[in-house]
Protein backbone atom coordinates (compact mmCIF):
# COMPACT_ATOMS: atom_id res chain seq x y z
CA UNK A 1 0.00 0.00 0.00
CA UNK A 2 2.58 2.20 0.52
CA UNK A 3 4.92 1.22 -2.12
CA UNK A 4 1.75 1.99 -4.14
CA UNK A 5 1.45 5.52 -2.36
CA UNK A 6 4.84 6.29 -3.25
CA UNK A 7 4.43 4.93 -6.96
CA UNK A 8 1.62 6.83 -7.58
CA UNK A 9 2.92 9.91 -6.48
CA UNK A 10 6.41 9.71 -8.25
CA UNK A 11 3.60 8.87 -11.66
CA UNK A 12 1.18 11.96 -11.17
CA UNK A 13 2.44 14.86 -8.83
CA UNK A 14 3.78 17.91 -10.69
CA UNK A 15 6.53 18.32 -7.31
CA UNK A 16 8.83 15.39 -6.36
CA UNK A 17 6.90 14.71 -2.72
CA UNK A 18 9.39 12.15 -2.25
CA UNK A 19 12.42 14.23 -2.57
CA UNK A 20 10.67 16.57 -0.42
CA UNK A 21 9.51 14.01 2.44
CA UNK A 22 13.26 12.53 1.97
CA UNK A 23 15.04 16.06 2.87
CA UNK A 24 12.53 17.44 5.44
CA UNK A 25 14.30 17.14 8.32
CA UNK A 26 16.83 19.49 6.58
CA UNK A 27 13.88 22.16 6.20
CA UNK A 28 12.67 22.01 9.58
CA UNK A 29 16.39 22.14 10.94
CA UNK A 30 16.65 25.70 8.58
CA UNK A 31 13.12 26.35 9.79
CA UNK A 32 14.81 26.47 13.34
CA UNK A 33 17.40 28.42 12.12
CA UNK A 34 15.26 31.33 10.74
CA UNK A 35 12.95 31.35 14.07
CA UNK A 36 16.39 31.37 16.22
CA UNK A 37 17.69 34.21 14.33
CA UNK A 38 14.35 36.10 13.74
CA UNK A 39 13.70 35.52 17.63
CA UNK A 40 17.06 36.69 19.29
CA UNK A 41 17.31 39.85 16.77
CA UNK A 42 13.70 40.88 17.95
CA UNK A 43 14.93 40.50 21.81
CA UNK A 44 18.24 42.42 21.09
CA UNK A 45 16.41 44.87 18.81
CA UNK A 46 13.70 45.01 21.15
CA UNK A 47 15.99 45.71 24.45
CA UNK A 48 17.70 48.46 22.43
CA UNK A 49 14.69 49.80 21.29
CA UNK A 50 13.05 50.89 24.78
CA UNK A 51 15.78 53.47 25.62
CA UNK A 52 16.26 54.83 21.93
CA UNK A 53 12.22 55.67 22.09
CA UNK A 54 12.26 56.96 25.26
CA UNK A 55 14.93 59.33 23.72
CA UNK A 56 13.18 60.04 20.67
CA UNK A 57 9.77 60.38 22.64
CA UNK A 58 11.52 63.22 24.66
CA UNK A 59 12.90 66.69 23.87
CA UNK A 60 16.68 66.55 24.77
CA UNK A 61 18.18 67.65 21.36
CA UNK A 62 21.72 66.61 21.92
CA UNK A 63 20.24 62.94 22.49
CA UNK A 64 17.40 63.42 20.09
CA UNK A 65 19.08 63.96 17.07
CA UNK A 66 21.80 61.01 17.23
CA UNK A 67 18.89 58.66 17.75
CA UNK A 68 16.92 59.83 14.80
CA UNK A 69 19.60 59.77 12.54
CA UNK A 70 20.37 55.97 13.39
CA UNK A 71 16.28 55.54 13.10
CA UNK A 72 16.18 57.45 10.17
CA UNK A 73 19.25 55.75 8.47
CA UNK A 74 17.77 52.17 8.88
CA UNK A 75 14.39 52.77 8.24
CA UNK A 76 15.20 54.29 5.26
CA UNK A 77 17.31 51.28 3.53
CA UNK A 78 16.95 47.82 2.61
CA UNK A 79 17.85 45.00 5.12
CA UNK A 80 19.67 43.32 2.66
CA UNK A 81 22.29 46.39 1.76
CA UNK A 82 22.62 46.50 5.53
CA UNK A 83 23.61 43.23 5.62
CA UNK A 84 26.45 43.12 3.43
CA UNK A 85 27.79 46.45 4.47
CA UNK A 86 28.25 44.69 7.64
CA UNK A 87 29.37 40.89 6.51
CA UNK A 88 30.86 42.20 3.46
CA UNK A 89 31.97 45.87 4.59
CA UNK A 90 34.00 45.40 7.48
CA UNK A 91 36.91 43.41 6.29
CA UNK A 92 38.19 46.58 4.40
CA UNK A 93 39.11 48.22 7.84
CA UNK A 94 42.47 46.90 8.90
CA UNK A 95 42.02 47.94 12.51
CA UNK A 96 38.90 45.86 12.58
CA UNK A 97 40.45 42.34 11.35
CA UNK A 98 43.14 42.85 13.90
CA UNK A 99 40.31 43.66 17.21
CA UNK A 100 39.70 40.34 19.02
CA UNK A 101 36.15 40.58 17.85
CA UNK A 102 37.05 39.60 14.09
CA UNK A 103 37.53 36.19 14.35
CA UNK A 104 34.72 34.55 16.63
CA UNK A 105 32.53 37.36 15.83
CA UNK A 106 32.40 39.98 12.80
CA UNK A 107 33.97 37.68 10.03
CA UNK A 108 31.04 34.64 10.92
CA UNK A 109 27.79 35.40 8.72
CA UNK A 110 25.53 34.46 11.60
CA UNK A 111 26.98 37.33 14.13
CA UNK A 112 27.09 39.79 11.22
CA UNK A 113 23.13 38.80 10.32
CA UNK A 114 22.48 39.22 13.98
CA UNK A 115 24.34 42.61 14.31
CA UNK A 116 22.40 43.81 11.06
CA UNK A 117 18.89 42.31 11.91
CA UNK A 118 18.83 43.31 15.71
CA UNK A 119 20.07 47.09 14.41
CA UNK A 120 17.08 47.15 12.16
CA UNK A 121 14.80 46.11 14.25
CA UNK A 122 15.29 48.13 16.87
CA UNK A 123 15.51 51.24 14.66
CA UNK A 124 12.05 49.97 13.65
CA UNK A 125 10.48 49.53 17.14
CA UNK A 126 11.93 52.00 18.94
CA UNK A 127 9.98 54.19 16.10
CA UNK A 128 6.73 52.38 16.94
CA UNK A 129 7.17 52.64 20.69
CA UNK A 130 7.99 56.31 20.19
CA UNK A 131 4.30 56.78 18.63
CA UNK A 132 2.94 55.05 21.58
CA UNK A 133 4.72 56.72 24.09
CA UNK A 134 3.24 60.12 22.76
CA UNK A 135 0.03 59.03 23.18
CA UNK A 136 -0.03 57.99 26.15
CA UNK A 137 -3.60 60.05 27.11
CA UNK A 138 -2.50 63.16 29.26
CA UNK A 139 -5.14 62.37 32.29
CA UNK A 140 -2.84 59.55 32.54
CA UNK A 141 0.41 61.19 32.90
CA UNK A 142 -1.73 63.64 35.09
CA UNK A 143 -2.73 61.53 37.77
CA UNK A 144 0.31 60.47 37.92
CA UNK A 145 2.22 63.39 38.65
CA UNK A 146 -0.69 64.45 41.30
CA UNK A 147 -0.03 61.25 42.68
CA UNK A 148 3.83 62.75 43.63
CA UNK A 149 5.21 60.15 40.62
CA UNK A 150 8.98 61.21 39.53
CA UNK A 151 9.39 61.56 35.93
CA UNK A 152 11.43 58.01 36.03
CA UNK A 153 8.91 56.11 38.12
CA UNK A 154 5.83 58.09 35.96
CA UNK A 155 7.58 56.83 32.67
CA UNK A 156 8.04 53.18 34.52
CA UNK A 157 4.72 52.54 36.37
CA UNK A 158 2.20 54.36 33.92
CA UNK A 159 3.52 55.57 30.47
CA UNK A 160 6.04 52.49 29.51
CA UNK A 161 3.22 49.62 30.32
CA UNK A 162 0.14 51.38 28.74
CA UNK A 163 2.88 52.37 25.40
CA UNK A 164 3.55 48.63 25.53
CA UNK A 165 -0.05 47.38 25.03
CA UNK A 166 -0.90 50.06 22.74
CA UNK A 167 2.02 49.40 20.28
CA UNK A 168 1.19 45.13 20.22
CA UNK A 169 -0.86 45.11 17.18
CA UNK A 170 1.70 47.29 15.38
CA UNK A 171 4.75 44.60 16.89
CA UNK A 172 3.09 42.28 15.75
CA UNK A 173 3.54 43.30 11.87
CA UNK A 174 6.96 44.25 13.23
CA UNK A 175 7.66 40.69 13.89
CA UNK A 176 6.04 39.50 10.82
CA UNK A 177 8.86 41.83 8.41
CA UNK A 178 11.16 40.48 10.60
CA UNK A 179 11.09 36.85 10.06
CA UNK A 180 10.39 38.44 5.80
CA UNK A 181 13.69 40.09 6.49
CA UNK A 182 15.68 36.98 7.99
CA UNK A 183 15.32 35.20 4.58
CA UNK A 184 18.15 37.45 3.68
CA UNK A 185 20.42 35.98 6.12
CA UNK A 186 20.46 32.73 3.03
CA UNK A 187 22.41 35.71 1.09
CA UNK A 188 25.27 35.77 3.01
CA UNK A 189 25.52 31.82 3.08
CA UNK A 190 23.35 31.09 6.13
CA UNK A 191 21.58 27.94 6.23
CA UNK A 192 18.13 28.80 7.01
CA UNK A 193 14.67 27.61 5.84
CA UNK A 194 15.24 29.75 2.19
CA UNK A 195 19.01 28.62 2.35
CA UNK A 196 17.74 25.08 2.41
CA UNK A 197 15.26 25.37 -0.71
CA UNK A 198 18.14 27.06 -2.31
CA UNK A 199 20.73 23.95 -1.56
CA UNK A 200 17.58 21.47 -2.74
CA UNK A 201 16.77 23.33 -5.91
CA UNK A 202 21.07 23.50 -6.82
CA UNK A 203 21.38 20.18 -5.89
CA UNK A 204 19.12 18.18 -8.05
CA UNK A 205 18.95 21.30 -10.37
CA UNK A 206 14.88 21.74 -9.84
CA UNK A 207 13.07 24.74 -10.14
CA UNK A 208 9.83 24.44 -7.76
CA UNK A 209 10.36 21.93 -4.64
CA UNK A 210 12.72 23.79 -2.58
CA UNK A 211 11.07 27.42 -3.10
CA UNK A 212 7.47 26.09 -2.87
CA UNK A 213 8.44 24.30 0.59
CA UNK A 214 9.80 27.24 2.37
CA UNK A 215 6.76 29.26 1.27
CA UNK A 216 4.77 27.07 2.87
CA UNK A 217 6.33 26.55 5.92
CA UNK A 218 7.34 31.15 5.98
CA UNK A 219 3.22 30.80 5.25
CA UNK A 220 3.13 28.41 7.96
CA UNK A 221 4.77 30.22 10.79
CA UNK A 222 3.35 33.51 10.30
CA UNK A 223 -0.02 31.87 10.55
CA UNK A 224 1.13 30.74 13.95
CA UNK A 225 2.77 34.13 14.99
CA UNK A 226 -0.42 36.13 13.60
CA UNK A 227 -2.73 33.57 15.51
CA UNK A 228 -0.62 33.98 18.79
CA UNK A 229 -0.80 37.70 19.04
CA UNK A 230 -4.43 37.83 18.47
CA UNK A 231 -4.95 35.75 21.40
CA UNK A 232 -2.28 37.92 23.00
CA UNK A 233 -3.90 40.72 22.23
CA UNK A 234 -7.11 39.54 23.42
CA UNK A 235 -5.74 39.43 26.65
CA UNK A 236 -3.67 42.90 26.98
CA UNK A 237 -6.05 44.99 25.27
CA UNK A 238 -9.13 44.11 26.24
CA UNK A 239 -9.62 47.28 28.60
CA UNK A 240 -9.32 49.15 25.03
CA UNK A 241 -11.68 47.28 22.55
CA UNK A 242 -15.30 49.41 22.58
CA UNK A 243 -12.78 52.29 21.48
CA UNK A 244 -10.23 50.27 18.74
CA UNK A 245 -13.80 48.93 17.57
CA UNK A 246 -14.73 52.17 17.06
CA UNK A 247 -11.02 53.55 15.61
CA UNK A 248 -10.92 50.47 13.31
CA UNK A 249 -13.25 51.68 11.31
CA UNK A 250 -11.11 54.29 10.01
CA UNK A 251 -8.33 51.50 9.78
CA UNK A 252 -6.31 53.35 12.50
CA UNK A 253 -4.51 51.67 15.15
CA UNK A 254 -5.38 48.02 14.34
CA UNK A 255 -2.45 46.27 12.99
CA UNK A 256 -2.75 45.83 9.15
CA UNK A 257 -1.71 42.45 8.66
CA UNK A 258 -4.16 39.72 9.82
CA UNK A 259 -4.32 36.68 8.16
CA UNK B 1 35.22 58.80 -2.56
CA UNK B 2 38.05 59.05 -5.54
CA UNK B 3 36.57 55.45 -6.04
CA UNK B 4 33.01 56.36 -5.92
CA UNK B 5 33.57 59.09 -8.37
CA UNK B 6 35.51 56.83 -10.94
CA UNK B 7 32.70 53.98 -10.21
CA UNK B 8 30.03 56.41 -10.77
CA UNK B 9 28.34 54.97 -14.54
CA UNK B 10 27.79 51.74 -12.92
CA UNK B 11 25.67 53.06 -10.01
CA UNK B 12 24.52 55.43 -11.56
CA UNK B 13 23.07 53.36 -14.00
CA UNK B 14 22.63 50.74 -11.40
CA UNK B 15 20.17 53.77 -9.52
CA UNK B 16 18.29 54.02 -12.59
CA UNK B 17 17.18 50.75 -13.08
CA UNK B 18 15.95 50.53 -8.94
CA UNK B 19 14.09 53.61 -10.04
CA UNK B 20 12.78 51.92 -13.16
CA UNK B 21 12.23 48.66 -11.17
CA UNK B 22 10.18 50.46 -8.34
CA UNK B 23 7.96 52.15 -10.56
CA UNK B 24 6.74 49.77 -13.08
CA UNK B 25 6.36 47.37 -9.79
CA UNK B 26 4.22 50.43 -8.17
CA UNK B 27 2.20 50.68 -11.38
CA UNK B 28 1.12 46.83 -11.49
CA UNK B 29 0.86 47.05 -7.50
CA UNK B 30 -1.90 49.26 -7.87
CA UNK B 31 -3.33 47.43 -10.04
CA UNK B 32 -3.74 44.54 -8.56
CA UNK B 33 -4.57 46.20 -5.34
CA UNK B 34 -7.57 48.02 -6.89
CA UNK B 35 -8.34 44.47 -8.40
CA UNK B 36 -8.01 42.77 -5.06
CA UNK B 37 -10.29 45.35 -3.09
CA UNK B 38 -12.88 45.66 -5.37
CA UNK B 39 -12.99 41.63 -5.20
CA UNK B 40 -12.71 41.77 -2.09
CA UNK B 41 -15.81 44.38 -1.13
CA UNK B 42 -18.08 42.30 -3.80
CA UNK B 43 -20.86 39.83 -3.16
CA UNK B 44 -19.50 37.64 -5.43
CA UNK B 45 -18.24 34.82 -2.81
CA UNK B 46 -16.12 33.03 -5.20
CA UNK B 47 -13.92 36.83 -5.90
CA UNK B 48 -14.17 37.30 -2.16
CA UNK B 49 -12.17 34.00 -1.56
CA UNK B 50 -9.67 34.38 -4.14
CA UNK B 51 -8.75 37.76 -3.39
CA UNK B 52 -8.78 36.34 0.64
CA UNK B 53 -6.43 34.05 -0.66
CA UNK B 54 -4.29 35.70 -2.61
CA UNK B 55 -3.71 38.45 0.59
CA UNK B 56 -3.16 35.94 2.79
CA UNK B 57 -0.04 33.96 0.34
CA UNK B 58 0.96 36.91 -0.70
CA UNK B 59 1.73 38.87 2.35
CA UNK B 60 2.65 35.78 4.47
CA UNK B 61 5.60 34.60 2.81
CA UNK B 62 8.71 36.65 2.14
CA UNK B 63 9.27 38.03 -1.42
CA UNK B 64 12.57 36.83 -2.09
CA UNK B 65 11.12 33.15 -2.02
CA UNK B 66 8.60 34.56 -4.38
CA UNK B 67 11.31 36.45 -6.42
CA UNK B 68 13.54 32.98 -6.94
CA UNK B 69 10.33 31.32 -7.73
CA UNK B 70 9.04 33.04 -10.43
CA UNK B 71 12.87 33.68 -11.72
CA UNK B 72 13.62 29.92 -11.74
CA UNK B 73 9.94 28.43 -11.39
CA UNK B 74 8.60 30.50 -13.62
CA UNK B 75 10.86 30.35 -16.90
CA UNK B 76 10.46 26.55 -16.49
CA UNK B 77 6.95 26.41 -16.06
CA UNK B 78 5.87 29.11 -19.02
CA UNK B 79 8.07 26.92 -21.29
CA UNK B 80 6.61 23.79 -20.28
CA UNK B 81 2.94 25.27 -20.96
CA UNK B 82 4.54 26.38 -23.90
CA UNK B 83 5.57 22.71 -25.19
CA UNK B 84 2.49 21.34 -24.04
CA UNK B 85 0.13 23.33 -25.94
CA UNK B 86 2.24 24.13 -28.45
CA UNK B 87 1.64 27.92 -28.67
CA UNK B 88 5.08 29.68 -28.13
CA UNK B 89 8.40 28.63 -28.91
CA UNK B 90 11.10 28.65 -25.82
CA UNK B 91 10.74 32.10 -23.45
CA UNK B 92 13.33 33.37 -21.15
CA UNK B 93 12.20 35.47 -18.09
CA UNK B 94 14.65 38.51 -17.27
CA UNK B 95 15.55 39.37 -14.52
CA UNK B 96 14.05 42.28 -14.77
CA UNK B 97 10.72 40.90 -15.57
CA UNK B 98 10.51 38.62 -12.80
CA UNK B 99 11.54 40.99 -10.63
CA UNK B 100 8.81 44.17 -11.73
CA UNK B 101 6.24 41.20 -11.63
CA UNK B 102 6.95 39.13 -8.23
CA UNK B 103 7.27 42.62 -6.42
CA UNK B 104 4.39 43.82 -7.80
CA UNK B 105 2.15 41.09 -7.53
CA UNK B 106 3.14 41.24 -3.63
CA UNK B 107 2.66 44.62 -2.97
CA UNK B 108 -0.21 44.51 -4.89
CA UNK B 109 -1.43 41.97 -1.72
CA UNK B 110 -0.38 45.40 0.84
CA UNK B 111 -2.27 47.59 -1.28
CA UNK B 112 -5.16 45.33 -1.01
CA UNK B 113 -5.54 45.79 2.35
CA UNK B 114 -4.68 49.90 2.44
CA UNK B 115 -7.83 50.47 -0.52
CA UNK B 116 -10.18 48.14 1.24
CA UNK B 117 -9.46 49.89 4.09
CA UNK B 118 -9.97 53.28 2.80
CA UNK B 119 -13.28 52.37 0.62
CA UNK B 120 -14.65 51.28 3.95
CA UNK B 121 -13.95 54.52 5.70
CA UNK B 122 -16.30 56.39 2.58
CA UNK B 123 -19.39 56.79 5.04
CA UNK B 124 -21.83 54.52 3.78
CA UNK B 125 -24.70 56.81 3.53
CA UNK B 126 -22.74 59.14 0.89
CA UNK B 127 -22.56 56.34 -2.06
CA UNK B 128 -26.69 56.02 -1.07
CA UNK B 129 -27.19 59.68 -1.97
CA UNK B 130 -25.35 58.56 -4.87
CA UNK B 131 -27.27 56.04 -5.96
CA UNK B 132 -30.75 58.07 -4.82
CA UNK B 133 -29.23 60.94 -7.39
CA UNK B 134 -29.57 58.54 -10.28
CA UNK B 135 -25.54 58.08 -10.51
CA UNK B 136 -24.70 55.26 -12.45
CA UNK B 137 -21.44 52.54 -10.64
CA UNK B 138 -18.88 54.10 -12.69
CA UNK B 139 -19.52 57.93 -12.15
CA UNK B 140 -20.19 57.22 -7.94
CA UNK B 141 -16.71 55.49 -8.09
CA UNK B 142 -15.00 58.66 -10.03
CA UNK B 143 -16.97 61.50 -8.43
CA UNK B 144 -17.61 59.97 -4.21
CA UNK B 145 -15.35 57.13 -3.92
CA UNK B 146 -12.20 58.05 -5.74
CA UNK B 147 -11.40 61.35 -4.61
CA UNK B 148 -11.99 60.25 -0.93
CA UNK B 149 -10.09 56.90 -1.28
CA UNK B 150 -7.10 58.94 -2.27
CA UNK B 151 -6.78 60.96 0.65
CA UNK B 152 -7.96 57.86 3.27
CA UNK B 153 -5.62 55.16 1.30
CA UNK B 154 -2.46 57.74 0.99
CA UNK B 155 -0.99 57.19 4.42
CA UNK B 156 -0.88 53.31 3.55
CA UNK B 157 -0.08 53.57 0.53
CA UNK B 158 2.81 55.72 1.59
CA UNK B 159 4.09 53.46 3.56
CA UNK B 160 3.53 50.57 1.50
CA UNK B 161 5.50 52.48 -1.42
CA UNK B 162 8.79 53.16 1.13
CA UNK B 163 8.83 49.74 2.16
CA UNK B 164 8.51 48.27 -1.29
CA UNK B 165 11.08 50.32 -2.60
CA UNK B 166 13.91 48.74 -0.05
CA UNK B 167 12.15 45.24 -1.52
CA UNK B 168 13.80 45.88 -4.70
CA UNK B 169 17.00 45.21 -3.45
CA UNK B 170 16.31 41.48 -3.10
CA UNK B 171 16.32 41.25 -7.05
CA UNK B 172 19.99 41.93 -6.68
CA UNK B 173 19.94 38.36 -5.95
CA UNK B 174 19.01 36.53 -8.71
CA UNK B 175 21.11 38.72 -10.77
CA UNK B 176 19.75 41.77 -11.83
CA UNK B 177 21.69 44.73 -12.23
CA UNK B 178 20.25 47.39 -9.89
CA UNK B 179 22.82 49.39 -7.93
CA UNK B 180 23.40 47.03 -4.83
CA UNK B 181 24.67 44.33 -7.71
CA UNK B 182 26.75 47.14 -9.20
CA UNK B 183 27.75 48.35 -6.28
CA UNK B 184 28.34 45.04 -4.79
CA UNK B 185 30.76 44.21 -7.72
CA UNK B 186 32.58 47.18 -8.11
CA UNK B 187 33.35 46.95 -4.56
CA UNK B 188 34.75 43.08 -4.66
CA UNK B 189 36.53 44.18 -7.61
CA UNK B 190 38.29 47.29 -5.79
CA UNK B 191 38.05 45.10 -2.30
CA UNK B 192 36.65 48.39 -0.84
CA UNK B 193 33.09 46.79 -0.27
CA UNK B 194 32.31 49.27 2.60
CA UNK B 195 32.62 52.13 0.49
CA UNK B 196 30.30 51.23 -2.07
CA UNK B 197 27.67 49.35 0.04
CA UNK B 198 27.77 52.75 2.61
CA UNK B 199 27.39 54.46 -0.97
CA UNK B 200 24.29 52.08 -2.17
CA UNK B 201 22.59 52.81 1.45
CA UNK B 202 22.75 56.77 0.95
CA UNK B 203 21.45 56.22 -3.04
CA UNK B 204 18.43 54.27 -1.25
CA UNK B 205 18.06 56.82 1.74
CA UNK B 206 18.01 59.53 -1.01
CA UNK B 207 15.38 57.84 -2.98
CA UNK B 208 13.46 57.18 0.34
CA UNK B 209 13.43 60.81 1.27
CA UNK B 210 12.85 62.08 -1.95
CA UNK B 211 9.48 60.05 -1.67
CA UNK B 212 8.89 60.79 1.62
CA UNK B 213 8.84 64.64 0.48
CA UNK B 214 7.25 63.71 -2.26
CA UNK B 215 4.23 61.92 -0.74
CA UNK B 216 3.83 64.74 2.22
CA UNK B 217 2.73 67.17 -0.34
CA UNK B 218 0.37 64.98 -2.49
CA UNK B 219 -1.25 64.48 1.33
CA UNK B 220 -1.23 67.77 2.00
CA UNK B 221 -2.86 68.47 -1.15
CA UNK B 222 -5.38 65.38 -0.77
CA UNK B 223 -5.97 67.02 2.48
CA UNK B 224 -7.02 70.54 1.71
CA UNK B 225 -10.01 71.84 3.99
CA UNK B 226 -10.18 68.96 6.06
CA UNK B 227 -8.99 69.69 9.58
CA UNK B 228 -6.81 67.41 11.90
CA UNK B 229 -7.95 66.24 14.85
CA UNK B 230 -4.17 65.01 15.50
CA UNK B 231 -0.56 64.76 14.04
CA UNK B 232 -1.68 60.96 13.52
Amino acid sequence: MGEAFVQFLQAWSPLDIVLIAENFDRFLLGAWVTLKLTFISLVIGGTLSIPLAIIRAGSNPFLNAPVWAFTYLFRGTPLLVQTYLIYYGLGQFEWIRETALWGPVLSQAWYCALIAFSLNTAAYTAELLRGSIVTTSNGEIEAAKACGLSRAKRMRRIILPSAFRRALPAYSNEVIFMLHGSVVASTITIQDLLGVGRWLNGRYYLAYEGFITAAVLYLLIVLLISRGFRFWESKWLRHLYPQEAVKSKSGKGLASFRI
Amino acid sequence: MNLIIEYQGQLLSGTWVTVQLAILSLVIAVIFGLLGAWAKLSKNLLAKKAAAGYTTVVRGVPDLVLILLVFYGGQQFVNQLGTLTGLWDYVEISQFVAGVGTIGVVFGGYMTETFRGAILAIPRGQIEAGIACGMNRLTIFRRIIWPQMVRYALPGFSNNWLVQIKATALVSVVGLQDVVYNGFVAGRSTRQLFTFMFAVLMIYLLLTAISDFGLRQLDRKYSKGITRSDDG
